[in-house]
C-alpha cells in the first residue's frame, strides 16, 4: 500500500473543527468525544484530506457535520457498510464511523458484524448512552432489563447486548472501551484504534443527560470510579480499588476477584493482561465482566491482533490478476470466447 | 446411408427435461455452435427456482429453446418445430406448445410406469392417441448411451449422465452443425477428469453417428448462415453484456469498478462475471445484504469509483432508502434491476416487467432517478454504457433495467471496436478557490470532489442540503427550490439523448409502444403485421425516465396506442398520464415473454382484422 496518506503538515485540533455550529444539548457527553477525537487527530500522522468520516442517523451521527474532513451522514444503521465502501475503494484513506447504539447495534448490527468479520481497516466508535436520544427516549439494545423508558412503561424485557463480546465474537482485530469523562483514556483509545490496521471497535460510555442522565455515573465519579473501573493495562495483573486492594484472578476459565491486602493473595496471582493474545476468548472473559456480580467495568483495550484486511487481500488479488493475465485490455476482454466472422 | 437434406429458413428447438439432465449445458452447448455456423438466434431458458426438484416431477422440468435462422430474427420463437423430451414430465410441461405437425423426439428409456406416475400421467401418451397429429420419434437415449459407454468404467450413474451429451450429438446431425466446438468445450471443462471427458465425447459422437445410421430419421436439416452485418461476432447474454458494458464504461471513464452486490436470482451472473476481472482493477463486494451491497456502492462513489449495484426487484425494495440517499448526496451510482416475477419473492427464475413503477416511484419523498431500459441481450451493453455516463454527467442515481429474460437469453452480437466507443468524461474538482459542495455547472451537476483531494473537505448526507453551500438546511423555501431542482437535473437529460425513433409505417393508424424484452416479440408481430398489409408503427422506449422530447409528439399521431407489458400496465399508465393520451395496455403476466402471433393477434383485432 502506499505512503500517500501520510501528512507532512503539522496539525492543531482546531485544523479539525468545521465552521458549523455544534448542535448536542449542552452537557451532552458527545462533546468530550468530538474534543478529543479533534485532539488526536492531528497526532496520526494523517493527511487531513485522507480522513473520511461516515455516520448512520441519531444524535452521534452528527459528528462528521462537526469534523472539518470529508463524510457522510448516511442513512439509519448503514454507516459501517458505506464506511465499507470508501475504505476498499481507496484504501489509502483513514475512515471513521461514528455511532450510537441504536445505530450501530439495532438497525445497523449486521453491517456492524461483517465489518468486523472482513477486518475492513474501520475504526468504529460506539456512542454508547444506552437510550435512543433523538427519538427522545425509548430504550435501546443496550439498555438494563427492566428499564423504564417511554416506550417500555412497564420495563424492558430485552437482554441487552454486551457490545464488546459482539465485537470480540465478530472477529474485530481491535477492540477497547473508554469513558466520555475520562478524557485520558478516551485520546488514548481513539489513538490507539487509529493507529490500527484492520476492524477497530471503541465502546465509548456516554451520558445522555436529557434521557437517561448518570447512567455510568457510578464508573465516572470520582469517589466511585476506583472501585468499580478496572483500567486494562498490558503486561500488568489486573488490579482495582481505590486502595489497589482488589485483583482478578484467573481460576482455569473463570475469573474471581480477589482481596490482595489480606495477605492470602498476592499480585503474583492475579490474572496478566496480554493485548496481544492472539485467542480471543480471554479477551471474551474480560468483556463478560459487566455481566458479573461484583466485577468491576474493564476499560482500555481488550484486545489487538494483526491479520490481513479485507481491502489489502483485495487489493493483492488485483495485482496478482494484472501480474499473471496482464493489465485489462479491452480489446482481449471484448473479443473473447467463441467468435465467428460475418463477411 | 444417404439421406435427404432439406432446406430451412427458420427452425425452433426445446431442450426439455429433469433439472438434473443438463438441459440448460445442452441448449447452450447447441447455441455456442449455432453461433458458429453464422445462423442469426435467439434463445430462451426457462427452469425452475429449485436447484434440484424432485426426479421425473413436472415441477422439475427444464426447458431451453433455441430460434435460430438464416435471416434476421428477434424472438426465441413462438412454438418450437422440435421438442427432445427427457422423459414424461418433460412432455406433459412442453406439449401444449407444440404446432401439429411438429417432431417429438422421446427418450422411452424413462417411460415406465414409475416416471409416467410422477408426471401424473394415467395412460401412457405414447399409446394412448394424444400425440397423434405430432411427427413422433421415439429413441432409446438412455440404453444407446449406455452400450456406447460400455467400456468406460464409469458408474451407471455416471453413464445416465451422459446421455445429454447423446442427444446433442443427434441433434448435431439433424440440424448439419459440426462437433467439433462441443468436442473443444468438453475437452477443456472436464480437462482434470480425462475418464468423463473420455464418456462425454463418446456419447457425443455416438449421438451424431446415429442419427445418421437410424432409419428413424430420413431427412436432414441445413440452415444456412444469416446475412448479418459484417464484423466479428460472438453469442451473449444480457447478464454478461451487463458486465461487459460496465467494465468497458470503467475503462472509458479511467475510474475503478466497484460492484456492490449480493446473490439473487437472475442477477448474480453479472456479480459472477465481473469478479473474473480483478486485472481491470474491478471490486467486486459480495456484501452481507442488499442494503449494505448499495450503501457500499454509495461510500465507494464518493471516494470516486464507478460505482453499480446489481439486483433483482426484491432487491431494489431494500435498496430503496439508499437510493434516496444517492439522491440527495448527488452521487452518481447505478442499480441494475433485472426483473423477475413478483410480488414478494414471486417467480424467481421467470421473467416480467413489474418492478417499472417501483424504479420510477419506489422511494419517500420526490426522488427522481434516471431509468433505461435494454431491449436485447446485446442492447445491454450500451445501456451499460449510457447508464455510467448519465450517472457521471449529471451526478445522479441512474437505474438500468433488464429481465429474468434478456439476463439469461442470448443472441448474436457484434462485437464494436473499443476504440471507437467515446470516452465518458470526468472531471474530479480540485480547485480549491470558490469551491462550494453543492455548486452546479450548466447541467445542475455538482461537483464531483473526493476523498484525498486537499481543500475540498465537505460533508454530505441525507438531511436537506441548502444549494450552493449543501450545509443543512431547515429552510421552507430552500427545500422546495431542491425538490424542483433535483427533478429539473433528471428532466434535462432530454436535451443528451436521442428522438424516440419510429419503425414501419409513418402514416399507420396504430403504433405499438414497449420496452424492455418484449421488443423482439413487438418487433416481429410488426413485421407479420405489415406482411399482411396493415399499416403499423413501433417504437421502443430505452429512456423512460425521462422519456425523449419528441414522444408526446411522435404518440399524439396515430389512432391507436397499443402497450404491450409483462405487467398490469405500468409503462402505459405513466405515458398516458404524462402526455394526457389513451393508451391501451395489452397485458401477460404469466412469468413468461410474449409470443409475437399474441401481439400480433392483438394488433389485427384492434385493426378489425383490415
Amino acid at each position: 500500500m502506499s505512503d500517500n496518506g501520510k501528512a507532512e503538515i503539522k496539525y492543531t485540533a482546531k485544523d479539525f473543527a468545521s465552521s458549523q455550529d455544534v448542535r448536542w444539548c449542552p452537557g451532552c457527553g458527545d462533546y468530550s468525544i468530538l474534543a478529543q477525537t479533534q485532539r488526536i487527530s492531528p497526532d496520526l500522522n494523517i493527511k487531513l484530506e485522507n480522513y473520511v468520516w461516515i455516520s448512520g442517523i441519531g444524535c452521534a451521527a452528527r459528528f462528521p457535520y462537526y469534523m472539518n474532513t470529508y463524510g457522510i451522514h448516511g442513512i439509519h444503521g448503514r454507516a459501517s457498510a458505506i464506511a465499507s465502501g470508501v475504505k476498499i475503494n481507496n484504501p489509502d484513506l483513514s475512515v471513521w464511523v461514528a455511532s450510537g447504539d441504536g445505530d450501530l447495534l439495532s438497525i445497523g448490527g449486521n453491517h456492524f458484524i461483517h465489518a468486523c468479520r472482513r477486518n475492513i481497516d474501520l475504526k468504529i466508535l460506539l456512542f454508547n448512552n444506552r437510550i435512543y436520544g433523538l427519538t427522545k427516549g425509548q430504550y435501546s439494545p443496550t439498555s438494563e432489563k427492566g428499564k423504564k423508558t417511554k416506550s417500555t412503561p412497564f420495563g424492558s424485557i430485552d437482554y441487552p447486548f454486551n457490545p464488546l463480546s459482539l465485537a470480540v465474537g465478530s472477529g474485530a482485530t481491535f477492540v477497547a472501551r473508554a469513558l466520555d469523562r475520562d478524557p485520558k483514556l478516551l485520546q488514548a483509545m481513539l489513538k490507539r484504534a487509529g493507529e490500527h490496521k484492520g476492524t477497530a471497535f471503541v465502546e465509548v460510555y456516554q451520558n445522555c443527560n436529557i434521557f437517561n442522565d448518570g447512567a455510568f455515573e457510578l464508573l465516572t465519579d470520582k469517589s466511585t470510579k476506583e472501585d468499580n473501573v478496572i483500567f486494562l493495562e498490558h503486561n500488568k495483573p489486573m488490579v482495582f480499588g481505590k486502595e489497589k486492594n482488589k485483583g482478578i484472578k484467573l481460576d482455569g476459565l473463570t475469573p474471581v476477584v480477589v482481596d490482595i491486602g489480606e495477605g492470602k493473595f498476592s499480585a503474583n496471582d492475579l490474572w496478566v493482561h496480554d493485548e496481544f493474545d492472539k485467542n480471543s476468548f480471554r479477551a471474551h472473559i474480560i468483556s463478560q465482566f459487566t455481566e458479573m456480580e461484583g466485577f468491576p467495568t474493564p476499560v482500555g483495550v481488550l484486545q489487538q491482533v494483526s491479520k490481513p484486511t479485507y481491502e489489502e487481500d483485495l487489493h493483492k488479488q488485483m495485482e496478482d490478476a494484472k501480474k499473471s493475465k496482464g493489465e485489462g485490455d479491452l480489446r482481449k476482454l471484448l473479443f473473447s470466447g467463441n467468435m465467428w466472422d460475418v463477411n | 446411408m444417404s439421406k435427404d437434406v432439406m432446406e430451412l429458413t427458420d427452425v425452433t428447438v426445446r431442450f426439455a427435461g429433469d433439472s438434473g439432465d443438463g438441459m440448460q449445458l445442452t441448449g447452450s452447448q447447441f447455441t455456442n455452435t449455432t453461433a458458429l455456423v453464422g445462423n442469426d438466434l435467439s434463445t430462451l431458458p426457462d427452469f425452475p427456482a429449485e436447484i434440484r426438484a424432485p426426479a421425473g416431477t413436472t415441477y422439475g422440468v427444464s426447458g431451453f429453446q433455441l430460434h435460430f435462422s438464416s435471416s434476421d430474427i428477434h424472438t426465441p420463437g413462438d412454438q418450437p418445430d422440435i421438442l427432445v423430451a427427457m422423459n414424461p414430465a418433460a412432455l406433459k410441461v412442453n406439449l401444449s406448445d407444440m404446432k401439429p405437425g411438429s417432431t417429438i423426439i422421446i427418450n422411452i428409456n424413462s417411460f415406465d410406469a414409475k416416471s409416467l406416475r410422477l408426471a401424473h400421467y394415467e395412460n401412457s401418451p405414447l399409446e394412448d392417441g394424444s400425440l397423434d397429429g405430432f411427427n413422433v420419434v421415439q429413441v432409446p437415449l438412455a440404453q444407446l448411451t449406455a452400450t456406447a459407454l460400455e467400456n468406460s468404467g464409469l458408474s451407471a450413474k455416471e453413464i445416465a449422465r451422459c446421455k445429454n451429451f447423446f442427444a446433442l450429438g443427434m441433434m448435431y446431425w439433424l440440424y448439419s452443425r459440426p462437433i467439433e466446438p462441443t468436442l473443444e468445450w468438453i475437452k477443456s471443462k472436464f480437462k482434470n477428469a480425462e475418464n468423463i471427458a473420455a464418456a462425454n465425447e463418446k456419447a457425443l459422437k455416438s449421438g451424431y453417428y446415429f442419427g445418421e445410421n437410424t432409419e428413424l430419421f430420413t431427412t436432414r436439416y441445413q440452415v444456412e448462415p444469416a446475412k448479418l452485418e459484417k464484423g466479428k461476432y460472438r453469442n451473449i447474454t444480457g447478464n454478461e453484456a451487463i458486465a461487459l458494458g460496465f467494465i468497458t464504461a470503467s475503462v472509458k471513464a479511467g475510474l475503478p469498478l466497484f460492484l456492490g452486490s449480493y446473490p439473487i436470482t437472475p442477477a448474480s451472473d453479472i456479480l459472477h462475471e465481473l469478479s473474473k476481472h480483478k486485472n481491470f482493477g474491478v471490486r467486486t463486494f459480495q456484501a452481507e445484504d442488499e442494503i449494505a451491497a448499495i450503501s457500499a456502492a454509495i461510500g465507494a462513489a464518493f471516494s470516486g469509483a464507478l460505482a453499480i449495484t446489481t439486483t433483482s426487484g426484491p432487491g431494489v425494495a431494500l435498496k430503496t432508502e439508499a437510493i434516496g440517499l444517492a439522491v440527495m448526496t448527488e452521487l452518481p451510482i447505478v442499480i441494475i434491476d433485472v426483473q423477475r416475477g413478483g410480488p414478494s419473492t414471486g417467480l424467481p427464475t421467470k421473467t416480467e416487467q413489474s418492478d417499472l413503477l417501483q424504479a420510477m416511484y419506489g422511494r419517500n419523498g420526490e426522488a427522481p432517478v434516471a431509468i433505461l431500459a435494454a431491449k436485447t441481450p446485446a442492447d445491454c451493453f450500451d445501456l451499460a454504457l449510457e447508464a455510467s455516463r448519465i450517472a457521471i454527467k449529471y451526478m445522479i442515481p441512474v437505474m438500468l433495467m433488464s429481465d429474468g429474460y434478456l439476463a439469461n437469453g442470448s443472441e448474436p452480437w457484434k462485437i464494436p471496436d473499443p476504440d471507437s466507443i467515446p470516452n465518458i468524461e470526468v472531471k474530479f474538482r480540485t480547485d480549491v478557490e470558490g469551491f462550494q459542495p453543492y455548486m452546479r455547472n450548466e447541467n445542475l451537476s455538482r461537483p464531483w470532489a473526493i476523498p484525498g483531494t486537499p481543500g475540498l473537505e465537505h460533508r454530505l448526507g441525507g438531511l436537506e442540503k441548502a444549494n450552493i453551500t449543501g450545509n443543512v438546511s431547515y429552510d421552507p423555501e430552500n427545500h422546495e427550490f431542491m425538490v424542483r431542482l433535483r427533478a429539473q437535473k433528471v428532466k434535462n437529460i432530454e436535451n443528451d439523448i436521442p428522438d424516440l425513433e419510429i419503425d414501419g409505417d409513418k402514416d399507420a393508424e396504430l403504433i405499438v409502444v414497449g420496452w424492455g424484452g418484449t421488443y423482439g416479440a413487438i418487433t416481429e408481430a410488426i413485421n407479420k403485421c405489415r406482411q399482411k398489409g396493415l399499416k403499423v408503427a413501433q417504437s421502443h422506449f430505452r429512456y423512460i425516465n425521462p422519456f425523449p422530447k419528441n414522444t408526446g409528439d411522435v404518440l399524439k399521431k396515430y389512432k391507436h396506442i397499443l402497450c404491450p407489458e409483462l405487467n398490469m400496465g405500468q409503462l402505459s399508465k405513466i405515458i398516458s398520464c404524462e402526455y394526457d393520451i389513451n393508451v391501451e395496455s395489452f397485458n401477460k403476466i404469466q412469468g413468461l415473454p410474449f409470443k409475437s402471433s399474441e401481439i400480433e393477434t392483438k394488433i389485427v383485432n384492434i385493426l378489425g382484422g383490415k
